[in-house]
């Protein structure tokens, strides 16, 4: 219980990172470790106590493993990070380059 | 920036990189080809592939990289790799289902086993590895313009 | 052509876009005329994939296609029943009169294959949310399809383009991690992700909990991709600063696939609908149509305008879907199929008018029908459309919501619901009069009329608009609109239905 807390706690560390920073880059770093907050979380949903890894080998008889599918479905989740990071600096570094500031109470043209 | 740190860092560092990077870059292939044995596959052996190009390129600069691997070159395989894996899938539709694994399964923990998924793991592995480069290359070279537009002013 | 036919044409609508993108990011740098031509060939073969599928469900019912034989609650499923083939006919139908506009206005842009590789990565994204049987599958293809338009909101990578699409990117993806924490609640509760098999499972044991804080999870990440009030303020800065065949895709499309049709396959197919979620539904939807319509009625700004009117639309869909009676869900639909079409025609006016003149503040225009009759009329007959004028197709649609609502006894609703169409009207007036009626300015006087091609597109929009009632006629009506209903009158059938077409 107290790792489905911690997790829960680095989710909204990342989130509170997301609303409150002005820093564009700390922005992004927020989204990472929320991102990565998530992910944690679906790994630890299919641990079970004193389960092993689930990969198929030939010494070992398969029995106890813990759920194979959220550790692949996790790996496509962090591949979809990955693009989204790499926009997401892409675009920052672009900003940067037009705005000469990574401040965004300074980057306000819009006001949606 | 100064010209001296296009060309790269010490001499320490180069003859480190051109020590290891051919083995970072035989490790990735390893891992690669192994997906279906053993943990690894497409994507992490595609990203180790994909650092030995990065490593080369802090040790030496953006030009001995790009020269052993120009840009074309990556969105080329970039777009190979994933043409290939939609190809494979596509092959399915002759055994009747998309995506369906039409080779012989062969025997288990063998390299040549598994039917297609060493295939696709190749081609994950080529999508991967060129875009993980191709993302770092767009992202460098996107700050150097800056940079001397910046020295222009 | 039979079952098995019919079952192939499934995964085309994935493979068609996707075989498209991937060659265009090879070939199109070296051979100029591929990208368009690829584009279009795409598209149009998505179309008439889904004109097929039409056939299809007609004739065999409910279909799923197990992807690589591994049978459903294994593999992953593809289904095709009424309401994936109502929103693939619709997002295909847009996706090829976008690509044909812009064959000729993504001209003055550089590299074009690099715009269209992103529009085919996000056509087929969107395909792919409505086809998938699997949430886990719908979580990735809406991650395909969010990723390309982030990337094509900043296209123009000036710096309300760049703002806008930054703004965009972290709400968009903050939303769509809390869709992957609703995912994986879902997962841990159900151990499954078919979404059949995830009903059938939730409709059986102590799940109200576990239903409940889903739901708003849920409600929020997918309130976030279909703009709904308290989750709009990305839109209006998002879809203006798009290109203008992205802003008619964004605001067609988009926020519809990624937004309403999840919404309205989760709580009405697999949770099951109850009164609470539809009536928050209905108060999100009505209160979105209230504030969207005036916010937009002060705005100079032609495409900011249009955006905050999708957002004004986007809440009679709600309002409509939400109610649950069959003509409340026909109405919604139906509207969602017409603000399809006039939105996106009414994007592309709009884009046609910055391609010749530059500028999209209302104020600097003025009388440019008489140098763009085309534009002009097509921009007459989706203004009139929007507005609910009666022999257009968005006549229909409000006044089967309208009446629907009123039905239901629901009167306050209704209220809100013809004054925010008479705000409609009055805010489509000012447009026509600043815009194109009245005294031709005199530094618009060179301008020639639109090239060919976007003339074609905006033409064949415009004839939809008029002849769009005709989908309610009993016979066209049983084929299309009705086999969409029944799917979400009778959610609960859901997973009965699809476990049984898995053979």
């Amino acid at each position: 219980m107290s790792l489905y807390l911690l997790c829960l706690s680095l989710f909204l560390i990342g989130l509170y990172c997301v609303l409150r920073k002005r820093n564009i880059i700390k922005i992004i770093v927020g989204i990472i470790i929320c991102e990565y907050a998530v992910n944690l979380f679906f790994v630890l949903v299919a641990y079970k106590i004193g389960g092993r890894s689930p990969i198929h080998s030939p010494e070992q008889a398969i029995e106890n493993m813990v759920d194979a599918l959220p550790q692949a479905v996790v790996l496509t989740s962090i591949v979809i990070g990955l693009a989204t990071t790499a926009l997401l600096i892409g675009i920052a570094m672009r900003i940067y380059q037009k705005y000469g500031t990574f401040d965004i109470t300074k980057i306000r043209e819009l006001n949606g | 920036m100064s010209r001296e740190h296009d060309k790269g860092m010490s001499v320490i560092v180069k003859t480190i990189t051109r020590l290891t990077v051919g083995l970072i870059f035989l490790y990735g292939i390893h891992i690669l080809s192994h997906g279906h044995v053993s943990p690894g596959g497409g994507f992490a052996g595609g990203i180790i592939v994909a650092l030995s190009f990065v490593h080369l390129m802090l040790a030496y600069g953006k030009d001995v990289a790009l020269e052993k691997l120009p840009r074309g070159v990556t969105s080329l395989f970039e777009g190979m790799g994933a043409i290939i894996f939609l190809s494979i899938a596509l092959i399915g539709f002759t055994s009747g289902y998309f995506f369906i694994n039409f080779l012989a399964k062969g025997e288990p923990f063998r390299l040549f086993s598994a039917g297609i998924i060493p295939l696709c793991n190749i081609a994950i592995g080529l999508k991967v590895g060129a875009g993980l480069f191709a993302i770092f290359v767009a992202l460098v070279l996107l700050k150097f313009d800056t940079e001397s537009k910046e020295n222009k002013k | 052509m039979t079952q098995t036919t019919a079952l192939n044409i499934i995964p085309l609508f994935v493979v068609i876009p996707l075989t498209g993108s991937f060659l265009i990011s090879i070939l199109g740098r070296r051979f100029k005329a591929l990208p368009d031509l690829l584009g279009f060939f795409a598209t149009l073969g998505s179309l008439l994939a889904a004109i097929a599928a039409v056939w299809a469900i007609n004739s065999y019912g409910t279909l799923v296609y197990s992807v690589g034989a591994w049978k459903a609650p294994i593999g992953i499923a593809m289904v095709l029943d009424g309401l994936s083939v109502f929103m693939l006919v619709v997002v295909n139908l847009i996706a090829s009169a976008v690509c044909v506009f812009s064959i000729n206005y993504m001209e003055h842009y550089t590299s074009k294959w690099k715009f269209y590789t992103l529009f085919l990565l996000m056509v087929a994204g969107m395909n792919g949310v409505v086809i998938t049987g699997d949430i886990f599958n719908l979580f990735v293809f809406l991650e395909i399809a969010s990723v390309a338009s982030y990337a094509l909101v900043a296209f123009g990578t000036e710096k309300h383009e760049l703002e806008a699409a930054f703004k965009y990117a972290v709400m968009g993806t903050v939303a769509s991690l809390f869709i992957l924490l609703g995912i994986v609640f879902l997962y841990s509760f159900t151990s499954t992700l078919n979404m059949a098999d995830m009903a059938s499972v939730l409709a059986g044991g102590k799940s109200a909990n576990i239903i409940l804080m889903v739901s708003v999870l849920f409600l929020m990440g997918f309130g976030f991709k279909s703009a709904l009030v308290p989750f709009h303020a990305w839109l209006p800065d998002a879809h203006p600063s798009a290109p203008a065949p992205i802003s008619a895709m964004l605001s067609g499309v988009l926020i519809k696939s990624l937004g309403i049709y999840a919404l309205i396959r989760i709580f009405y197919n697999i949770f099951g609908i109850t009164a609470e979620i539809s009536s928050i539904l209905m108060f999100l939807g009505a209160l979105s149509m209230v504030i969207g319509v005036f916010l937009a009625i002060g705005q100079w700004d032609l495409k900011r305008l249009l955006a905050y009117h999708s957002i004004s639309q986007i809440g009679y869909v709600i309002l409509g879907l939400g109610l649950g009676t069959p003509l409340g869900i026909l109405g919604g639909l139906f509207h969602l199929f017409n603000h399809s079409v006039f939105k996106s025609l009414l994007f592309l006016n709009s884009g046609a008018i910055e391609y010749e003149t530059g500028t999209r503040q209302l104020k600097e225009m003025g009388g440019l029908i008489h140098k763009m009759p085309v534009t002009g009329t097509t921009n007459l007959i989706a203004s009139m459309a929007i507005a609910g004028i009666p022999p257009f197709n968005g006549f229909f649609s409000k006044l089967i919501i309208i009446i629907a609502v009123v039905q239901a006894q629901r009167y306050g609703y209704a209220f809100w619901a013809v004054l925010a169409s008479v705000l409609t009207l009055a805010s489509f007036l000012k447009v026509m009069k600043y815009a194109f009626f009245g005294e031709l300015k005199k530094k618009w006087e060179k301008i020639q009329g639109v090239p060919a091609f976007m003339k074609i597109s905006m033409i064949s929009l415009a004839i939809i608009c008029v002849i769009g009632g005709v989908l309610i006629i009993p016979t066209a009506r049983e084929m299309f609109l009705d086999r969409a209903v029944d799917v979400i009158s009778n959610g609960s059938n859901y997973a009965s239905v699809v476990l049984k077409a898995i053979m």
